[in-house]
């Protein structure tokens, strides 16, 4: 077989003919301008917008990561300061509440003290009055008695013990 | 009577132009054809990308993603494996286009009514090796300037009497057999190929219908050799264009390379 190919041989396979040449050459500065300059460009920028599309997208989840967080941390420190000031509210309101009620209990019994006080010193002025006025009242009634006895004894021992006796009765009806 | 192909195959009657540098016959036709198959399939491709990039979509669908894979297996596998990114970039427009293009004309070799790889003729084996020589000079000389020259042909390290020997060596197989290699490697693969399977499947025609008897059995076994050669052609299609590409970016790094 090979004998009968190298026989049939009229033509060597390493010389090429013009037509060949023309037609690789134009195939190939076609293909290359082709790759060169449509194929080649459009893949690079589609592979480096891809890149950049992907890097953006991990950056935004980055930042968006990254604002959640400082939120949730926003909201802790909210709320620890809320915990805080209510629980010093609290704290506040039982204090002042404890002082109010200390107020009030001094004042009360600074109240009941002076009513006391005040009753009492009326108390004292009421007995003091009642004295001045009994005092008084028995002193005139002692010389009023004393100078109808003195008149009296002059008369008779009987209109005396009338007189003490009317004086008595006398008495008794003004104390009705 | 059996026939069996012979280098004819490869020179087919003109079909148009005849008789000028611009005649056609069937293999220029599969080029062409080939030529455009690859650019439509790569325009619908940069379309998709481009949409990609206009909707600002970074998920690819199946078929942007199978784009996505042939260039990149190019692009990262071969060029910026072998020259780093900033000189990969640089010569990607070569590499994607020996590789495609060898890879397009070889798989016609297998394609029902093609039937022959467009690179089985020497024409684009030969464009190719010396778009690849011219490049990996540009590369040395942009790099090195006439140095480049120099460091291919006395290499440092080397005791100057044996520049004797190491010199012509050196030329020869740098700057004479790399192209000579590369344009023979990807030719004889696929002169091979073609004739390989024109050989198992005219074997089997002849066996089945025109030998007698017993003989007709023999078709059976031809024609499994031509299913299998023809899966052994695929496997051939695309190492031969990984090879081609990878040598061309091979030789482009050597000659950016610092010492040789």
């Amino acid at each position: 077989m090979t004998i009968q190919i190298l026989v049939a041989e009229s033509k060597n396979p390493l010389l090429p003919a013009i037509y060949d040449i023309t037609w690789s050459s134009v195939v190939f500065v076609v293909l290359l301008t082709f790759f060169w300059f449509k194929v080649l460009p459009g893949f690079k920028k589609m592979l480096d917008e891809r890149a950049k599309a992907i890097e953006g997208r991990l950056a935004e989840a980055e930042a968006a990561q990254k604002a959640a967080e400082e939120r949730t941390a926003a909201v802790e420190a909210e709320q620890e300061k809320l915990r805080a000031e209510s629980s010093s509210i609290r704290e506040e309101a039982r204090a002042e509440g404890a002082a109010i009620l200390a107020e009030m209990k001094a004042q009360a019994s600074a109240e009941s003290e002076r009513l006391a006080q005040i009753a009492k010193s009326a108390l004292e002025a009421e007995r003091e009055s009642a004295m001045n006025a009994l005092r008084n009242e028995v002193g005139g009634l002692a010389i009023e008695l004393a100078s109808r006895i003195v008149a009296v004894k002059l008369q008779d021992d009987a209109i005396a013990n009338k007189v003490v006796d009317d004086f008595i009765a006398e008495l008794e009806a003004k104390k009705a | 009577m059996f026939k069996p192909p012979t280098i004819e195959e490869f020179y087919p009657e003109a079909i148009a132009f005849a008789g000028t540098p611009f005649e056609i016959n069937r293999i220029m036709m599969i080029r062409l054809i080939v030529m455009t198959v690859l650019i439509v399939l790569f325009w619908l491709w940069t379309r998709k990308f481009k949409q990609a990039v206009k909707a600002g979509n970074v998920v690819p669908g199946r078929f942007q993603l199978l784009g996505e894979l042939a260039l990149n297996f190019v692009r990262k596998n071969i060029a910026h494996d072998q020259l780093g990114e900033k000189d990969g970039e640089r010569f990607l427009p070569l590499l994607t286009t020996i590789f495609f293009m060898v890879l397009g004309m070889n798989i016609t070799g297998i394609i029902p009514f093609a039937n022959i790889a467009g690179t089985s003729v020497i024409g684009i084996p030969l464009v190719l090796a010396l778009a690849s020589y011219v490049t990996f000079i540009y590369a040395g000389m942009r790099r090195h300037g006439v140095k480049f020259f120099k460091n291919s042909l006395f290499p440092s390290g080397v005791p100057p009497a044996f520049y004797v020997l190491v010199t012509p060596i050196e030329l020869l197989s740098t700057f004479i057999l790399r192209p000579v290699t590369l344009a023979l490697r990807l030719l004889m693969n696929m002169i091979a190929g073609h004739l390989l399977l024109v050989l198992c499947f005219s074997a089997t025609q002849f066996f089945f219908f025109q030998a007698d008897g017993l003989f007709k059995l023999f078709g059976a076994g031809t024609l499994l050799f031509g299913f299998a050669f023809t899966v052994f052609e695929i496997l051939v299609s695309v190492l031969q264009a990984y090879v081609f590409t990878l040598l061309t970016t091979v030789y482009i790094q050597l000659a950016l390379a610092d010492e040789h």
